[in-house]
């Protein structure tokens, strides 16, 4: 039993917090934010330079062929950063998917690139149960694809689409005949999504006989990645509350002395560490393939999205009527709490999940 | 990382599971517990017995080293053993504070001769020990402890009143917190004391609890008179003492939160029926099946990277101080949920109503108490808050001032 990551990839992690630092800061972020830009190139870039990006993809394939267990630190400190770039759809979910199931060409053809930073594939795995615009849902024949996706992250940087059709896993062109695109305004501008619609598009089917299930597995992984975003997001916005609360004086004291405040940022810590626990049990079975994965997947979803609203959410309260203001970050922490607690399928769906693996398990 | 055993552990998993084969029974089901029924007295004669058991095929103190009379193994073995006799129908609690936080306490503070001579009978189950911290005006604010010791030559002399004592009544021994000199500001006057429960001038008085069991007291001392050799550490320094006891307080009750009360729920929740289907399908109970399992397990994971810590000799982190805060108030939220199930039937006592609501309800009326022994959650929340976040501590009246001169 060793319930903890190794110091040498705690002093990676180090190295990506201090490369972030400097090529993810909020001026990095905004540019995306006011729309000047669909992701942040320079964030990409130096992500790609360190190898961040091709962590988990096996060294023949440009990777560096370490592991997910590495590239959990890598999400925690994206997430942290605030990092405005394609990193869920391109690397959580179209890499791992065509490392798991992908041809041999398939993945000489992609993970290089995709490690390099110099493609960028937009993914939607997941069922997507919640609709509202109710387009018409993707079909599969003749090795076309019709119909449309609604809020498909980073869909119009992307020079391809992974999407689960039919329960086959599909290849798209999205530069080809018969697929339109269109940009969608997002809650959170420095995640865009696009719709894309589909008539008769090539389809190339990855290798993977059950597609659905690849692509289950792919989203679990996704989940518990998306929880260490989460998790180094909410501990980034509490500890910009914490700092907040030293400096800034109000009958004649530091607000920070005040109970009401030390009680609620407390509270705030205590729910991230439950989050992180239950990140780091899902790092686990991920990189181990471990059959606990559903179970420790939902239960990081679930902790690390109420986490990271609640740090979202309060961070923004305790700075005060500045925290109201585009100017402070708040409402960054804000949008991007919620955004990654959805764009995978809400809370509420996620907890069912968690619900049907524990009956299941009892049983 | 790695949540599997090694293989060390698992060849000591092994082990335990053989041995504890041979000489227990194992549960029939979750909610199966150890000859309930039994009076207290020959509950705590079982406990003993199985104590001695234990100690005598090595598994009573799995983590102390040694030369003191332990295993010699890892945190992670004493968390192996702890998980398979979980299985298995044994007496528990009565050694909680000996094993969890006295003798702990004794291992780090204590001279030789008192190492020699208080370790192994614990470990073999014939002393059982309490702590005598809390008093009526020193709970949250222990610093505030009025209990007397004075010097008298070689003698200590003890006069004073102690509350919320687990276990005073059965127990042999005590750790006992003192203050020897009234001049100091509040913390700094105190010293602790290995106590003999058997000397004169003690007298314990059972306090009834709202789940109508007795399990701590009052505990009066009236000119007691103890060696200087039943100084636990040095004069003074009582404060710094009963810091570690906390410190391996957390731990302990961190473990007792890791049981399966989302597991019982869902079981109850199977043979509840709501609106004519098992409550289990209700989207309500599932999530809250869901919630507690968060908080419940995500406890437990937290306990045990503070072991993997331990294990590589470090401290752990600061997530262990949200321990206690999360897995409290988790068992007064599932206790609830639990007891909901049943709607208005959910009201009758278990005599009445089955004894798979035992425990269950047995949690709901504990649970209150679980977030106030031990710290209370506002307690726990001033602690992160200032230990772990650095905010300002609370303004202090009182913490530069001789005690003599504070009001009581």
């Amino acid at each position: 039993m060793n319930f903890d990551f190794s110091d040498d990839q705690r002093r990676l992690q180090d190295e990506v917090r201090r490369v972030l630092a400097d090529h993810s800061t909020n001026v990095h972020v905004r540019r995306v934010l006011d729309g000047a830009a669909p992701f942040c190139a320079d964030t990409w870039r130096e992500l790609a330079a360190l190898g961040a990006l091709g962590i988990a993809i096996p060294e023949a394939h440009g990777g560096s062929g370490m592991g997910l267990l590495e590239l959990c630190l890598v999400a925690e400190e994206a997430g942290r950063a605030l990092v405005a770039a394609p990193l869920l759809p391109s690397i959580y979910l179209a890499a791992e998917a065509i490392r798991r199931a992908g041809s041999a060409v398939q993945q000489a053809a992609w993970l290089p690139r995709l490690a390099a930073g110099e493609a960028v594939i937009a993914a939607v795995l997941d069922e997507r149960n919640h609709r509202v615009l109710k387009d018409p849902k993707l079909s599969l024949a003749d090795g076309k694809v019709s119909g449309a996706v609604q809020a498909v992250p980073d869909g119009m940087a992307a020079e391809a689409a992974l999407l689960l059709v039919d329960g086959r896993l599909v290849l798209v062109d999205l530069r080809g005949e018969g697929v339109e695109r269109h940009a969608l305004k997002s809650l959170d501008p420095t995640r865009p999504l696009a719709r894309l619609v589909f008539d008769g598009a090539v389809a190339e089917a990855l290798d993977a006989a059950d597609g659905a299930t690849v692509a289950a597995q792919v989203v679990n992984g996704a989940a518990v990645l998306l929880a260490f975003e989460q998790v180094g997001g909410a501990a980034r916005a509490l500890h910009a509350a914490r700092d907040h609360a030293l400096q800034r004086r109000a009958f004649g004291r530091a607000i920070g002395s005040f109970q009401g405040v030390k009680h609620k940022l407390a509270e705030l810590f205590a729910q991230i560490e439950i989050a992180r626990a239950h990140a780091y049990y899902g790092a686990w079975a991920l990189a181990t393939g471990a059959a606990e994965l559903p179970r420790a997947a939902a239960a990081a979803r679930v902790a690390a999205t109420t986490a990271y609203n609640a740090a979202a959410e309060e961070s923004l309260h305790l700075h005060g009527g500045i925290g109201y203001t585009w100017e402070l970050d708040c409402h960054l922490h804000l949008r991007r709490a919620r955004w990654l607690g959805q764009i995978l399928g809400s809370e509420h769906a996620w907890r069912e999940k968690l619900a049907s693996a524990l009956i299941e398990e009892a049983a | 990382m790695d949540f599997n055993d090694t293989p060390e552990e698992a060849a000591f998993r092994a082990q335990v599971r053989t041995w504890l084969e041979a000489n227990a029974t194992a549960k029939r089901g979750r909610d199966d517990t150890f000859r309930a029924g039994l009076s207290e007295a020959e509950y705590l004669a079982a406990a003993r017995a199985w104590q001695k058991r234990k100690a005598a095929a090595g598994y009573a103190a799995i983590a102390a080293p040694r030369e003191m009379g332990g295993l010699g193994g890892t945190p992670a073995m004493q968390v192996v053993y702890s998980q398979e006799e979980a299985r298995f129908l044994t007496p528990d609690r009565v050694f909680e504070v000996s094993l969890g936080t006295a003798l702990p306490t004794v291992a780090m503070w204590g001279t030789p001769e008192q190492k020699a001579s208080y370790l192994q009978p614990a470990f073999e189950g014939d002393h059982v020990w309490c702590q005598l911290f809390s008093e009526p005006s020193a709970g949250s604010d222990l610093g505030n402890v009025r209990t007397r010791a004075t010097r008298e030559g070689d003698e200590w002399v003890i006069t004073g009143q102690k509350v919320w004592t687990s276990g005073a009544h059965f127990a042999q021994y005590g750790i006992l917190l003192a203050r020897t000199d009234w001049d100091q500001p509040k913390s700094k006057g105190l010293t602790m004391f290995i106590l003999d429960m058997g000397l004169p001038g003690i007298e314990v008085r059972p306090i009834r609890q709202i789940s109508d069991e007795a399990h701590f007291n009052e505990v009066f001392l009236s000119e007691v008179r103890l060696p200087d050799s039943a100084r636990l550490g040095p004069e003074n320094q009582g404060w710094k003492v009963m810091l570690s006891t906390l410190m391996q307080e957390r731990f302990s009750l961190g473990e007792n939160f890791s049981g399966d009360l989302y597991a019982q729920i869902i079981d109850l929740a199977r043979e509840v029926e709501w609106d004519g289907r098992p409550a289990i399908e209700h989207a309500r109970v599932r999530s809250g099946i869901a919630d507690a399992y968060i908080a419940q397990f995500g406890v437990e994971l937290i306990v045990r990277r503070g072991m993997s810590a331990i294990s590589r000799g470090e401290s752990p982190g600061p997530e262990m101080a949200a321990v206690k805060l999360v897995g409290a108030r988790a068992f007064q939220t599932g206790g609830a949920l639990a007891v909901e199930l049943g709607g208005a039937e959910g009201l009758i006592a278990q005599e009445d109503l089955g004894p798979e609501w035992r425990l269950p309800q047995l949690l709901w009326i504990s649970a209150p108490g679980a977030r106030i022994a031990g710290g209370t959650d506002e307690i726990q929340k001033n602690t992160i808050a200032e230990r772990v976040l650095g905010l300002p501590g609370e303004l202090r009246t009182d913490r530069d001032v001789p005690f003599r001169e504070l009001e009581g």
